[in-house]
């Protein structure tokens, strides 16, 4: 348990420097979501940094691209390509784009960037999957605000339809978006419910900075007979950072140097 | 054989005839596949067509969910809809990872009819044409329909394949063979070339004999693959002929004639006129008379072949 959560807390830094790095990027929603990406990666995920595209890996889709740091910080922890790589985000020639590239990074399994693709990407892949009869899982991670998408309640339709149970999604779900609360902006509220009627298995998990709510629910939703699982995770933008905690303005925004220092500071306690 | 035959027809019949020799071949659909001609293929294989519903947004999504783990995806529906609805899917989930997906969009153009405007799609090429990554083919007819298929196999990504509803002549004989990037020398020529694609082919067959009947000899180059275009042709028919025009159902914007004027200006500027839908929106009628009404006959092309001319 310790060993997630101070690879966490490692994530957590490298997301910070290199956002700082490139003072450009997206903290709040990378921080927001760090635990189910370490869970994921290090833990319940079937994938392999020397062979990336193997064909019967588990499969992670990051529909909310923005979270590109997240998602680079997590496979350069994993070796998929080296730690010194996360220094040139988003610089020119870099192959961390500002919004991942699956042609460029290995690991990445799609492209994504523009809200509620990804999500529907992830369901043909889980289609895919059942026509061959494959045994792997496709994890994709939607951010709250991505919900006001029409594409996601598309692919929701068609996921419940095909009964696609080796999709698992997750709904980072820290309530906020760039223009403020996602309640005051267009709410997509309840979630839970919206899902349920689309025919999802739903899980509701009260923090979604807490490993064992979220092994749990992974575990139960790998169960799911006939039923696609949507995990919504409670969470908090800006996670371990205090200045950016909760505020929407760090959305997409780099820190300066002073904010680097502080925020380092804050996660090495 | 019928001397007729649509190009959505063909491709519904052909796509069994590419499943049966590719088992990763699969068929998406947005609730039209009996208009799309996809519920033929539906008939054979079942188990790899897929309905996705009136949603064409997701139809393009999921299609590139399913080519990243190893399909290949035909995903139809109308053109106005493909194209058009889900053209920032297209642009991001097939295009930008350049996924081995194939685009095959019916009812094109101002000869879907009765349905009018909102259904008739003048700006496919234009907006398929700008994507990165993608190819754009056009065929004449039936035959050319199944080449293009063919070689849209060829092509590991993203292929869009122009369809009608309307039944067209047959220009070509099981014998053609269609590369991707080259022009079809149809008719020789001196005094003009007539460039067309799709089912103003065989319009502009007519044209060249219309023209003939006047002593002005007519080139006839077929353009089925408009991206990559073929760019010696257009250099070759500009230096020997003097004089183009471009002929498509599509607007005269961004599409056939788009494209060649592109090549002409820089490699070989001779005088040139555009056959096509000029900046305007189609409406209800029958195919014949929306034709008429659009300036799409061979007597419009034969009109532009002398202004063309008289402009050397």
């Amino acid at each position: 348990m310790a060993f997630l959560e101070e690879t966490a807390r490692g994530i957590r830094r490298n997301i910070i420097k290199m956002i700082g790095k490139a003072n450009s990027g997206h903290p709040g929603g990378s921080l927001s979501s760090v635990e189910i990406l370490t869970l994921l990666y290090f833990e319940q995920m079937n994938v392999d940094e020397k062979n990336p595209r193997a064909e019967d890996r588990d499969r992670f889709v990051l529909s909310k691209g923005h979270a590109a740091p997240l998602l680079y910080a997590i496979l350069a922890e994993k070796r998929f390509f080296p730690r010194s790589e996360l220094a040139n985000f988003r610089q020119l020639g870099s192959i961390l784009q500002g919004h991942p590239d699956m042609n460029k990074v290995p690991g990445v399994d799609m492209s994504t960037g523009s809200l509620g693709q990804g999500f529907s990407a992830a369901t043909g892949m889980a289609l895919g999957g059942k026509i061959d009869n494959k045994a792997h899982n496709i994890f994709v991670l939607l951010g709250d605000g991505e919900l006001q998408e029409g594409l996601v309640w598309e692919a929701a339709m068609a996921a419940g339809h095909y009964k696609l149970n080796n999709l698992i999604a997750f709904v980072d779900n820290n309530n906020l978006q760039i223009d403020g609360a996602i309640c005051d902006v267009m709410s997509p509220y309840p979630i839970d419910d919206k899902f349920a009627a689309f025919n999802w298995n739903v899980i509701v998990v009260e923090d979604g900075h807490d490993f064992n709510e979220l092994r749990n629910a992974v575990k139960a939703g790998k169960k799911s007979e006939d039923k696609p699982t949507v995990i919504i995770c409670k969470t908090i933008k800006g996670k371990c950072v205090s200045f950016m905690e909760n505020n929407a303005g760090w959305h997409g925004k780099g820190p300066n140097a002073e904010e680097v220092k502080q925020a380092l500071a804050e996660l090495e306690a | 054989m019928a001397d007729k035959k649509s190009t959505r027809q063909a491709y519904g019949e052909y796509l069994v005839t590419l499943g049966k020799k590719n088992k990763d071949l699969v068929v998406l659909d947005a609730d039209l596949s009996g208009a799309t001609k996809t519920n033929i293929f539906k008939k054979a294989y079942p188990e790899r067509h897929f309905n996705v519903g009136i949603a064409e947004t997701n139809l393009m999504g999921m299609a590139a969910g399913l080519a990243t783990v190893g399909k290949i995806p035909f995903a139809s529906t109308f053109a106005i809809f493909g194209a058009g609805r889900a053209y920032e899917v297209i642009r991001n989930s097939i295009c930008y990872p350049k996924l081995n997906i194939k685009i095959a969009l019916t009812h094109s153009g101002i000869s879907v009819g009765e349905d009018g405007g909102s259904h008739q799609s003048i700006e496919d090429i234009a907006l398929m044409r700008v994507i990165p990554n993608m190819t754009v083919l056009c065929p004449a007819d039936a035959i050319e329909t199944e080449k293009m298929m063919d070689a849209a196999m060829e092509i590991n990504g993203p292929v869009y394949i122009r369809l009608g509803r309307s039944d067209v002549p047959f220009i070509f004989d099981e014998d053609y063979e269609f590369k991707v990037g080259k022009a079809t020398l149809l008719k020789s020529g001196q005094d003009v070339t007539i460039i067309a694609t799709g089912l103003m082919v065989g319009v502009a067959l007519e044209a060249a004999d219309l023209l003939k009947a006047e002593g002005i000899s007519a080139r006839v180059l077929n353009m089925g693959s408009i991206k990559p275009i073929d760019i010696d042709a257009i250099e070759d028919a500009a230096i020997k002929t003097g004089a183009i025009v471009t002929a498509e159902e599509h607007s005269i914007i961004g599409g056939l004639g788009g494209a060649v004027a592109e090549v002409l200006c820089e490699v070989a500027p001779v005088p040139m006129e555009r056959v096509g839908v000029k900046d305007v929106f189609g409406q209800s009628g029958k195919v014949g008379a929306l034709m008429e009404k659009y300036e799409l006959t061979s007597k419009d092309i034969v009109i532009a072949a002398k202004k063309a001319i008289k402009r050397k």
